[in-house]
């Protein structure tokens, strides 16, 4: 039964059906997705004639609130058609919401069919094939990624490594319980961090498995989730990919639990990226766990504040998965 | 002193039940956050059985490591503090095996399914001839 949220929804998107697709005269079928923290996602299928086209809504929760590290869902959409010029597999997006249209801020987007699920990517029968392919084609998409113009986009967060590094140990520190390992990773990373670096490139920041669409027989379909993108150094993206948290059991595989770094970087130059320095490589593998970690830690702040859900609770204490991690990279 | 079953025995009882009652016999979301809830008590149980020896040989390592006595929060907070300071060799043996069996022993409760976690249980056992 529709709830006055889904009546309003409906109400809003069948009067810009026809600013979706040429033809179209209304939308069916609206069902929500998920609602995350900081967006909602909704799908529907678009009528026309003669046709029904699945299509997702992404838009800020009640329409309007967007978090503060979030790029906007105006400047996600922009860089999801910035992104699919440059070709890196992206979503199509029909329509941007307008003030006008009443339904607060967000972007209609093509539904890729596929697989997202990390674990199933990882270690299913039905990707057995495809896997070995991944890294590489990972590679090759994320050079074309690195080819978009950061001076397009003068809104997104620019961070020098040593300023991310820093930023986490802030919050690493407000969260006032002590984790001696995160300690010894911060000296780490003091350690063996990267200079400036001369060329800041556009950065996607959450380039996994599990924001990959994939298809069994052709690999990645779509770059998803482009709401932390920023301008930074772009080892930071493969580096993130290699991260352990996205392993989904596979340690063997590093890359994404399907691939091995080698496929990823030769990919990543054949497709004219820079050269991958190794130990540049690895510094944002262990900055990928550290990050990972302080963000499942800073998750008891939420727990015990707007989110009291179990499942909140604990993902808080998945923290201890990336010191085990941070261990076996640092202290092995 | 409290009477008989233990806590552990108790939250043992109703994960039990969150599993193979309220998560098979509902569905969608309802049955996934039954799991959820399931495996939030598991956890918490495991920490009710094993934190007490765990703790206890975590603040006699602590103590002997930074020469002071103190609640197992204080000691921990004065690692943290000596390590960001530099006040610590970070490649002393004695501290890396402290970190070392510090994270073992909460991977035992948060997460004992953890590929790493088996891979490194795997590498500390005792070799069989």
């Amino acid at each position: 039964m529709a709830g006055p949220v889904e009546s309003e929804l409906e109400g809003g998107l069948n009067a810009i059906a026809s600013k979706m697709g040429a033809g179209a005269t209304g939308i069916a079928d609206l069902r929500r997705m998920t609602a995350g923290a900081t967006q909602e996602v909704w799908r529907f299928e678009l009528v026309a004639a003669e046709t029904r086209t699945p299509l997702i809504l992404r838009r800020a929760p009640g329409g309007t609130r967007v978090s503060d590290t979030a790029v906007g869902l105006e400047t996600e959409a922009e860089l999801i058609l910035a992104a699919d010029k440059v070709g890196v597999p992206v979503p199509a997006v029909p329509y941007v919401l307008q003030p006008g249209d009443g339904l607060g801020h967000g972007f209609i987007m093509g539904f890729v069919e596929g697989e997202t699920l990390g674990g199933r990517i990882a270690r299913g029968d039905a990707f057995a094939a495809i896997r070995p392919k991944l890294a590489r084609q990972c590679g090759e998409i994320l050079a074309r990624l690195h080819t978009l113009d950061p001076d397009a986009f003068p809104r997104l967060r620019r961070s020098t490594p040593r300023e991310l590094v820093e930023q986490y140990r802030q919050t690493y520190r407000a969260s006032g319980w002590p984790r001696p390992v995160f300690d010894l990773t911060f000296r780490w990373l003091d350690e063996h961090c990267p200079p400036d670096p001369t060329v800041m490139k556009l950065v996607h920041g959450d380039f996994r498995n599990g924001n990959l669409m994939i298809g069994p027989d052709d690999g990645v379909r779509a770059v998803l989730d482009w709401e932390i993108a920023h301008v930074g150094d772009p080892m930071e993206d493969l580096g993130w990919l290699c991260t352990a948290c996205w392993r989904f059991g596979a340690l063997d595989r590093p890359v994404g639990g399907f691939g091995d770094r080698e496929d990823l970087w030769d990919g990543y130059e054949a497709a004219g990226g820079v050269p991958v320095d190794r130990a540049h490589a690895l510094f944002w593998e262990v900055f990928g766990s550290m990050r990972w970690g302080v963000m499942c830690a800073s998750m008891t702040a939420a727990f015990r504040g707007a989110d009291p859900s179990v499942e909140r609770g604990v993902i808080a204490r998945r923290s201890s998965e990336n010191e085990i991690d941070l261990l076996r990279l640092i202290a092995s | 002193m409290q009477d008989r079953p233990t806590p552990s025995e108790v939250i043992g009882a109703v994960a039990a039940f969150l599993k193979t009652t309220v998560a098979a016999q509902t569905a969608g979301a309802t049955s996934f956050q039954a799991r959820v809830a399931a495996n939030a008590l598991e956890m918490m149980k495991r920490e009710l059985d094993l934190s007490p020896a765990e703790d206890a040989a975590e603040r006699d390592r602590l103590k002997a490591l930074l020469g002071m006595d103190g609640s197992l929060f204080d000691l921990n907070a004065e690692l943290s503090r000596r390590i960001a300071a530099g006040e610590i060799e970070t490649s002393s043996p004695a501290l890396i095996d402290h970190l070392w069996a510090t994270t073992m022993a909460k991977l035992a409760v948060d997460q004992p399914t953890y590929a790493s976690y088996r891979a490194e249980l795997a590498r500390r056992a005792p070799q069989e001839d």
